[in-house]
């Protein structure tokens, strides 16, 4: 209830996103993402769900700075975003997201010296540190081809954390690891977020996934691509409980009751 | 049948190094024994003894050792320079379109002409001095490192460019300290190429040099040895010669052992 008060982190406006020029149908702009408006509050989990070209990395992309909306606004503290920081730290899908010329040490510290100017030995305590909290510690030394998945996601977790940035932003991080893995990781990620309190703003496919992390979830559509709806999933804090199980259910809902409702079979129809 | 086997699976069992060097003691029994025994000509063909013979004499005074030192300088200024602008060359290439086209029009008129046919025209330009073969190790070096490198820095994932732009990295951070390592496999392609054309290049253009009566080096050596009629002596130098060859080509084995094996990127592309 408070929280209308308190400033949010990010604040879009009615923005549209593509990578070219978008394309003009009639008197509309058709992009990847179409008149979107969110805002983001501090401290955090805000998931982004959707099915495949919804344009929810696009926005994640946008949010990290690596494009520009076509239209309408998008704020961090209440300043356009004009390019990448690492105050927006990722942790992409990819586990090629780590240096493989650096060990796992190495790549935290290399992050800390270059991007925020730390000194040496403050850099290594830091990256020690980061790298307890996600439970890596014993593969300091280590390069990242010697580690398993889940591992390197955690190491690369580390490394973004340690930049202790405004904003964790997290393109479906889980999705190339094993289900166990992955459920591991979910609840590392939840207990790493209560001991920081770092805004969160993660992309994923998964509803278990947004259901269970989320503090807000945003579903989104494609054809066109927008906001369908945005859920506080606040309650839902185990698996299997009713408000768990209840959110789901809506959230499956929406994403797939949407792509065959009848509006769209007559879209789909009509585009012959 | 069971007595037969375990001795034939016994000796593919053997160690690689054991392997060759068995291979190598049949070769040299062979070569001595068709010396020996075939009547051919002392003067086309020296035995391995007397090849050894050479080499110590060779060796003793001094004339290997000097030529030698002068190929590898010649070899080595080649190159240093040849890295650099062929560095540069795939830099400009990486961040801009006319660096690209630039790249790909040169590379694609100058990369089929072999160093040594320019030899002639260096020699005009430089006389019978070291710049004029420097020149052409440098010409024979520039195309397959610079090719290489842009190919290396082509191919970084999208992945590891985000990572860089997140990072904040300036230019300079992102090229020196993400793309080089991120291109090494490729780069480390590109010098072995270039070394290996660069010491062939060397070496004929010391044996031109060496008939237009300028003295240094391997290759002047053995054509001096052939002037002289001295076969041992030619077999001496063309046994430094592939020696030199394969203890460089060793050289960026281990290199490659303490960069890109060790992390893991070998066969990466």
């Amino acid at each position: 209830m408070g929280q209308q008060d308190i400033e949010p982190i990010v604040r879009a406006d009615h923005i549209y996103l593509d990578y070219a020029q978008g394309s003009i149908r009639g008197d509309r702009i058709s992009a990847i993402v179409e008149d979107a408006s969110f805002t983001i509050q501090r401290g955090e989990k805000f998931v982004i769900i959707g099915p495949s070209g919804c344009g929810k990395t696009t926005l994640l992309k946008a949010i990290g700075g690596f494009l520009q909306p076509l239209r309408g606004e998008l704020l961090l503290k209440g300043q356009p975003i004009k390019k990448p920081g690492p105050d927006r730290a990722f942790v992409f899908q990819d586990f090629e997201q780590l240096f493989a010329w650096r060990t796992v040490i190495g790549n935290i510290v290399y992050a800390l010296q270059a991007a925020k100017r730390v000194p040496k030995n403050e850099a290594i305590e830091k990256a020690r540190h980061y790298l307890e909290l996600v439970q890596v510690a014993a593969a300091a030394d280590k390069y990242p081809h010697q580690l398993s998945g889940g591992m390197k996601q955690r190491a690369a977790l580390a490394r973004a954390l340690a930049l202790e940035p405004d904003i964790l932003l997290m393109d479906e991080p889980f999705g190339a690891l094993d289900a166990i893995t992955r459920n591991q990781l979910q609840l590392e990620l939840n207990e790493i977020w209560q001991r920081t309190g770092v805004t969160i703003v993660l992309v994923t496919h998964s509803i278990q996934e947004a259901v269970f992390l989320g503090t807000r979830v945003m579903v989104m559509s494609s054809s066109p691509a927008q906001i369908r709806e945005i859920v506080d999933t606040s309650q839902a804090e185990e698996f299997g409980s009713q408000q768990f199980d209840a959110l789901s259910k809506h959230l499956r809902s929406q994403l797939i009751h949407h792509e065959t409702s009848p509006e769209r079979i007559a879209q789909l129809s009509a585009v012959e | 049948m069971s007595l037969l086997q375990p001795a034939a699976v016994k000796v593919r069992e053997l160690p690689v190094w054991l392997r060759h060097l068995l291979f190598g003691i049949v070769f040299i029994i062979a070569w001595q024994l068709y010396v020996s025994l075939s009547g051919a000509s002392a003067l086309l063909i020296a035995s391995p003894i007397a090849t050894v013979q050479a080499l110590f004499t060779d060796i003793g005074n001094g004339q290997l050792i000097s030529a030698t030192l002068i190929s590898l300088q010649n070899l080595a200024i080649g190159m240093a320079i040849g890295i650099i602008v062929g560095l540069i060359l795939a830099s400009l290439s990486a961040f801009s379109r006319f660096g690209r086209d630039l790249l790909t029009l040169l590379t694609s008129v100058f990369s089929p002409l072999p160093g040594i046919a320019i030899l002639p025209l260096t020699m005009l330009w430089f006389g019978l001095s070291p710049a004029a073969i420097i020149f052409v190790v440098v010409y024979g070096s520039i195309w397959p490192i610079s090719a290489n490198t842009e190919t290396g820095f082509r191919t970084i994932g999208a992945t590891t460019r985000m990572v860089a732009l997140n990072l904040g990295l300036s230019r300079v951070q992102t090229v020196r300290d993400v793309f080089l390592p991120a291109a090494l496999p490729h780069i480390l392609s590109g010098l072995r190429l270039a070394w290996a054309f660069g010491w062939r290049t060397v070496v004929g253009a010391e044996i031109v040099f060496g008939v237009a009566g300028s003295n240094g080096g391997l290759g002047w050596y053995i054509n001096n040895a052939r002037y002289f009629l001295n076969p041992p002596a030619i077999f001496a130098g063309l046994v430094v010669i592939s020696l030199l060859g394969i203890l460089l080509d060793t050289f960026f084995q281990r290199v490659e052992q303490q960069t890109i094996v060790k992390w893991g990127m070998k066969q990466a592309h």
